[in-house]
């Protein structure tokens, strides 16, 4: 589904992905942990090309961009169409509507009518338990609320993988189940999905996959009660000895 | 004494009631048929200026950013008076001739558009960059992203500093003047040259451009409450 082959990103003289190699199988939820700094964010949007890698050879769904010859904007908006993302701040349209949020995409991008839009919200945000504030702007919702909103908006664009980046960072205690819930739903119903978080539990409950990157290179990776429980690296084991899991 | 001389007598000031009265109606003329019109039409057209000028000051394209630059520097350090008078007098000894209703639109659009790029170019960079990677994390390409997310929320963030350029350049139209352009200020300049009541004649011409500017800042804070309303309390900064 994923793959990507000898992914580099440099800022500037400092090496951020050092020639990583990662496959994400259909269907599979990976979480993605690691220090501050590690690279684990960077990783994530090179997925979809918010940061050009410098080198390697990304290729979701049988799409491919090869990075290490020269690349088109158009290639890398068609690419980006194959992902969705959630960031951490949200990053809601503030002068759209929950609904116009969602459907900006829909008629922009993907020519849909208004009404087919309009319905195509509705469902998506019924799915996410934000119905009854379809006609809300953003900054009449919660954290948790914005953020189910900006899952619905990637959603409807059809991605074939949902990356979230630090998905609940921003929020307060409280809200993070309630997106915790939305995502736990997406993974049940066979998204892929990659997911740089500091939520243990949910790495433990949802994940198929834990990959543990420093410094910008993948350190090790496994099943997360392996990654958990019985870590081979000192890195590994120091990070999660500092998180007290 | 000197003063008595322009004292105000009771035969003086019956002279300026007969003066406002047939002097008002061509001043109001000269704001209507002149000042108001070539304040819109120079202001349109110096905002589309405006807006490419900005996104060429923005974009990843040297030569565009070079040229963009270039054109503010000229506008931003020279007077306007100058340029008014290189477009309508310096022009025709190259054999390019324009009319001063023309030549003050063109003078005052480059004004406007070299202004007003900076004030987009400010707005546009203080729509935080999530804003932009959210636009494109669903498939949108660079134009979409401007003109669909980014330019609504930098419009509200302009409205105040655009209004006060649009209330300044009411008043710089008043150089227009100078290339004979039979606006409010030129008919207060004829009037007052055969009446000689300099004083007074000016002071109505002022009173004429103070009522178009404070309308024209109650219709500002109007617009100012629509767009909250529209781009919501937060004004595209959270």
């Amino acid at each position: 589904m994923i793959s990507i082959q000898g992914l580099k990103k440099s800022f500037g003289s400092q090496e951020v992905i050092k020639n990583v190699d990662l496959e994400i199988e259909q269907g599979k939820v990976v979480v993605i942990i690691g220090p501050s700094g590690s690279g684990k964010s960077t990783l994530l949007r090179c997925l979809n090309v918010l940061e050009t890698p410098n080198g390697g050879v990304l290729s979701i769904d049988g799409q491919k961009l090869d990075f290490n010859t020269s690349v088109s904007k158009k290639s890398i908006s068609a690419f980006r169409r194959l992902t969705g993302m959630v960031f951490q701040s949200y990053n809601l349209f503030p002068h759209l509507t929950t609904t116009g949020n969602v459907t900006e995409g829909l008629t922009t991008v993907k020519g849909l009518s208004h009404k087919e839009a309009v319905k195509k919200a509705e469902l998506l945000l019924d799915k996410v338990g934000l119905a009854d504030h379809k006609d809300k702007h953003p900054f009449q919702l919660s954290g948790g609320q914005q953020q189910r909103v900006a899952i619905a908006r990637a959603l409807a664009m059809d991605p074939k993988v949902m990356l979230f980046d630090e998905p609940t960072s921003a929020l307060d205690p409280e809200l993070v189940g309630e997106v915790l819930r939305v995502m736990k739903d997406l993974a049940h119903e066979g998204m892929t999905m990659a997911v740089v978080t500091h939520e243990m539990r949910f790495a433990k409950e949802v994940a198929d996959e834990v990959i543990f990157i420093d410094d910008g290179v993948i350190v090790e990776r496994g099943a997360p009660a392996e990654i958990f429980n019985h870590p081979k690296h000192e890195r590994t084991k120091k990070f999660l000895s500092l998180l007290q899991v | 004494m000197y003063l008595n001389t322009i004292a105000l007598s009771p035969e003086r000031i019956q002279r300026f009631q007969e003066i406002a009265s047939t002097s008002i109606g061509p001043l109001i003329e000269g704001a209507i048929k002149y000042t108001i019109p070539l304040a819109i039409i120079a202001f349109s057209i110096g905002l589309i200026i405006a807006i490419f000028t900005a996104l060429a000051r923005i974009s990843s394209n040297k030569l565009l950013r070079a040229i963009a630059r270039v054109y503010v520097s000229i506008i931003r350090g020279t007077p306007l008076l100058v340029q008014l008078f290189i477009i309508f007098y310096g022009l025709p000894t190259i054999g390019i001739t324009i009319d001063p209703f023309p030549s003050a639109i063109i003078g005052f659009s480059l004004n406007v558009g070299a202004y007003a790029s900076e004030i987009i170019r400010a707005a546009i960079l203080s729509i935080p960059k999530g804003q932009w990677e959210a636009a494109y994390s669903i498939g949108m390409n660079y134009l979409q992203a401007l003109r669909k997310i980014v330019l609504p929320q930098a419009a509200r963030v302009s409205v105040p500093p655009l209004s006060n350029s649009f209330i300044g350049l009411v008043k710089d139209t008043s150089l227009a003047a100078t290339i004979l352009v039979a606006e409010t200020f030129r008919r207060a300049q004829e009037i007052a040259s055969m009446n000689y009541e300099f004083l007074f004649v000016y002071i109505m011409a002022a009173l004429v451009y103070w009522v178009i500017c404070f309308i024209l800042s109650i219709i500002q804070g109007r617009i100012e409450i629509r767009l909250d309303r529209v781009v919501g309390k937060s004004g595209g900064l959270s």
